[in-house]
């Protein structure tokens, strides 16, 4: 309005910053100074990030916190980028919390991440030889000292047996030495300095590395000590060639070899584990839909999730509306009282829900068969058509006070004249609510119907929380049950026993997520035709 | 510009820093003073009780000790995925059926008990122990006995028959069954999960679930459920309640339901578990101990405090106090069997053998319970039992 009183002819550059200036001058000091100081807050944790991060030196994530600092910083200050200074904030969250993940469970999705298949190459192999050390049978322990000359580590070992002195390095065998001892131990020797306890746990890395060879046998074992005071014999039973990347069994002679699958694998196909991580292209979602003991329940899983999420927002959606129009009607004392009773399902959290739901509906201790069917034994969540009807009653109790909510808003939202012209033209109540009311409230509902829908997919709470899943399919050979939906399914095939899977879980996630996409966009199409027809 | 968009500038930069932050904050530790800290994940209850032993170990080593309060369910999985990214703790306490994951995916690093090992507990020992590698320290052995009310009861009964007589038994089971809390009659069968190899570990591809003593529990187990004996609606809070309200007398669980029936003023006594055919019923071992991680850079240290330390008399007593189950270290075991209950749970014990911690046995628990449970209910047993079999014999391979 202000706008179009003043003049429109183009204004001159020194005009223009002399607007400026008035406008700056014009604004209140307070809203100036509040913004600097929460932009300073902001920019003062940066700026510790950016510390925290150079310090343990995470260049990327340092990168990102200093391109997001710098782009608020300029956003904010800038008098041009008003819509930015609404979608900044959105955005940033938005790639945080959403994109990153999608992003990172996609990558997931190709490697073999997974039990077994934990870390780096390198952790593997250290991890192997780790194992792979054994004590050499019936040797005794020794009493050992750490000690160093010019740099060289060594142990000086008491020989429990004879009581003598023992020297060596990880390249010179131990061989006998004069050594000062102390109650029977050898503590110190000429030439080499002993270290005490607390430099020996200092030297963590360069102990671990440390053996020294017993004898020139390498049968006999070389000297460890694990806890730098006493030292054991070991032989190492695999024997890892950096040059051809290949790990031996010494006892047997089987060579492991890395070929490409995450695992040092031997020629009939054994694996050492642990294997590393690594990418294996689309596998994953070939096993996703070929493998037998998963592609036997999914077609009766899909068809259930549909079914469940369908029928729950179906119920959820009439039972919510009746509920919204029953409580519009002026002539009721008390709506808000009711209306406050109605929507406390809504504010207590599902899961806790499901789980007293589980309780109250157990055969033979349950409130419902002891209290309201007189000691009746219903099996109202191990019976497999019963379990649907449960699972399906407890989401409708779970999910009606959303839609009552939602609904209650929009009709309201309804004009009361199209209501009164329709009464005038002889509209029975019935035909109010099914020519009038209902498409001009599924104009603004339809949407939460979609995004309720795809809730529903993934309602993996009530499902495990209520049921497992359970009870289970009889007829096959994964522990999938009557009322699993995908996502708990994915859960299981993924996550039981003691097996994660989680390269082959992004996978399925990634296909659940490309169907319920699928729908939305669909539903979404079809909401905008109503709309148009409106 | 608004002063909601000020706020939401503010809030949404100091959240991203902060989260960005947090991914690497938790390295403190490794830093230059690396050589002188122990951090530890332990059980969030067990912070306390360590902490004088934390204290007690830095004083005589310099060594400090940092405890981290951990929740026990997902600190298993923590420790898997942090040790590879250098950022997991220490040492991790935990319990012996993980070593067959910790060690698949890399993240344990062995523990040389020298001498020590001949100290504690043969099934202490035995659960340590994995693929003939010692990698846990033990410092608590946990299994099931029955506990029965004297008030209702006097007598400790000799037979399974003899202890369904007097009184009502409650065993938690669940609609999934719980085949822990039955493997005593199992094994009082003379079936076990899996045969054991020449050094005393478990053999996957020895199952022995379908031996002929399985088929003769499963029909026991359907016996059992008929008389209403055994039932899968009784879960762990109702088998409580009716042990401690009387209507039961006698309960098969563990020490860690001790305190609740002591509590309620019932005058317990700890039986061993009544065999259904004579043979020696033996429940689970669970074994609590401590792990080392692969990528910890003091291993050497490490390896001091755990088997030097933790692994005295001592200090396996004052955890043994405060958690209240059964040191693994048979001298600390020993004086620890001065309480009567704690007796019991020992005496019930020496015949326990450790829970399989074999990758293999993640797939009999599968299907499992959900076969025993669908014999009690009532589910032809043969068939049922022979699906069991078939379906985790399948499953391992």
């Amino acid at each position: 309005m202000r706008d179009s009183a003043e003049p429109t002819a183009p204004l001159t550059a020194r005009q223009r910053q002399a607007a400026r200036i008035a406008e700056a001058a014009s604004r209140p000091l307070g809203w100036t100074l509040l913004k600097i100081l929460l932009l300073a807050i902001v920019d003062a944790i940066a700026l510790y990030a950016a510390f925290v991060l150079f310090a343990h030196r995470e260049w990327l994530v340092l990168a990102l916190v200093v391109a997001v600092t710098v782009a608020v910083n300029v956003i904010y200050f800038s008098r041009r980028l008003v819509p930015a200074k609404y979608l900044a904030p959105g955005v940033v969250f938005l790639v945080l919390f959403q994109v990153f993940t999608l992003l990172y469970t996609g990558y997931i999705g190709f490697t073999n991440y997974g039990t077994g298949h934990n870390g780096t190459k390198e952790q593997a192999v250290s991890s192997l030889l780790a194992s792979a050390q054994q004590r050499v049978e019936d040797s005794p322990a020794f009493p050992v000292a750490v000690v160093e000359q010019f740099g060289t580590y060594g142990f000086l070992a008491t020989d429990p047996a004879s009581g003598a002195a023992l020297l060596g390095t990880a390249e010179e065998p131990l061989r006998e030495v004069d050594a000062t001892f102390e109650g029977g131990r050898a503590v110190a020797v000429d030439g080499w300095t002993t270290l005490p306890l607390a430099r020996v746990f200092a030297l963590s890395a360069e102990l671990e590395s440390l053996a020294v060879p017993f004898g020139e046998d390498p049968n006999d074992g070389s000297l460890r000590a694990p806890d730098g005071q006493r030292g054991y014999l070991y032989v190492s039973a695999l024997e890892y060639d950096a040059r051809a990347d290949t790990i031996t069994d010494t006892a047997t002679g089987t060579v492991y070899a890395d070929i490409g699958a995450g695992a040092f694998t031997a020629q009939d196909g054994r694996e050492l584990l642990p294997g590393w991580q690594t990418t294996v292209g689309f596998d994953n979602f070939a096993r996703a839909v070929t493998d037998e003991s998963i592609r036997g329940p999914l077609l009766a899983v899909t068809v259930w999730t549909f079914v469940f999420a369908f029928v729950s927002v179906v119920t959820t959606f009439f039972l919510g509306l009746l509920l919204a129009l029953v409580f519009q009607n002026n002539r009721m004392r008390f709506r808000n009282g009711y209306r406050i009773i109605l929507i406390l399902p809504y504010a207590f959290p599902a899961f806790l829900s499901a789980l007293i739901w589980a309780g109250m509906m157990n055969e033979s201790f349950g409130f419902i068969n002891q209290v309201i069917f007189g000691g009746a034994s219903i099996p109202w969540l191990t019976d497999p058509v019963l379990a649907k009807v449960s699972v399906l009653l407890v989401n409708l109790w779970l999910g009606f006070p959303y839609m009552f909510l939602v609904c209650m808003g929009a009709l309201q939202g309804i004009p009361d004249d199209v209501n009164e012209a329709a009464v005038m033209d002889g509209a029975n109540p019935w035909q109010v609510f099914r020519r009038i009311k209902l498409p001009l409230l599924l104009v603004t509902v339809a949407p939460l119907l979609i995004a309720s829908f795809a809730f529903n997919v993934n309602n993996f709470n009530l499902i495990y929380m209520l049921t497992r899943g359970g009870p289970r399919f009889d007829d096959v050979s994964i522990p999938v049950g009557h009322t699993d939906i995908l996502i708990s399914m994915v859960y299981k095939v993924a996550f039981t026993g003691q097996n994660r899977d989680y390269g082959l879980a992004s996978a399925f996630t990634i296909l659940i997520f490309i169907v319920v996409a699928t729908i939305a966009v669909i539903s979404f199409r079809k909401t905008k035709a109503l709309e148009e027809l409106n | 510009m608004t002063k909601r968009g000020i706020a939401a500038v503010g809030a949404i930069t100091a959240v991203s820093a902060l989260t960005l932050a947090g991914c690497t904050a938790g390295t403190g530790g490794d830093g230059g003073d690396a050589a002188s800290s122990l951090t530890v994940w332990v059980d969030a209850e067990r912070v306390a009780t360590l902490q004088d032993a934390a204290d007690a170990y830095e004083e005589r080593t310099g060594v400090r000790v940092a405890l981290v309060g951990k929740s026990v369910d997902d600190m298993k999985d923590d420790f898997i995925q942090q040790v590879p990214t250098g950022r997991g703790p220490d040492i991790v306490m935990g319990a012996h059926d993980w070593l067959g994951e910790l060690s698949a995916n890399g993240v344990v690093a062995p523990l040389e008990l020298g001498d020590s090992a001949d100290g504690y507990l043969p099934v202490a020992l035995q659960a340590a122990t994995y693929d003939g590698t010692v990698y846990m320290l033990p410092y608590a052995v946990e299994n099931i006995a029955v506990l029965r009310n004297t008030a209702l009861v006097p007598e400790a009964p000799a037979s399974f028959d003899e202890m369904i007589a007097p009184g009502t038994f409650v065993v938690e089971q669940g609609a999934e069954g719980n085949p822990y809390h039955l493997y005593p009659f199992q094994t009082a069968f003379g079936a076990p999960v899996f045969g054991t190899d020449a050094a005393g570990g478990y053999d996957a591809t020895d199952l022995q679930l379908g031996a002929p003593g399985g088929f003769a529990f499963a029909d026991w187990l359907a016996a059992q459920g008929a008389a209403g004996t055994l039932n899968t609606d009784i879960d762990g809070d109702i088998a409580k309640q009716q042990f401690l309200d009387g209507t039961a007398a006698f309960w098969l669980t563990g020490p860690w339901n001790v305190g609740a029936a002591v509590d309620a003023g019932i005058d317990v006594a700890i039986d061993p578990v009544p065999s259904p055919t004579g043979q020696t019923a033996s429940p689970f071992a669970g074994v609590k101990g401590f792990f080392v991680s692969a990528e910890s850079t003091n291993k050497v240290a490490a390896n001091d405090f755990l088997v030097n330390y933790i692994g005295t008399e001592d200090v396996q007593l004052d955890l043994f106090q405060a958690g209240n189950i059964l040191p693994a270290l048979t001298a600390a075991a020993d004086a620890a069997a001065s309480d009567p209950i704690i007796a019991g749970f020992q005496a019930v014990g020496a015949d326990g053998v450790p829970m399989p911690a074999i990758p293999a046995m993640g797939s009999v628990w599968q299907f499992w319970g959900v076969a025993e449970a669908a014999i009690v209910n009532g589910a032809d047993p043969t068939a049922t039992w022979q699906r069991l079999v078939d379906d985790v014999t399948a499953a391992i391979e």
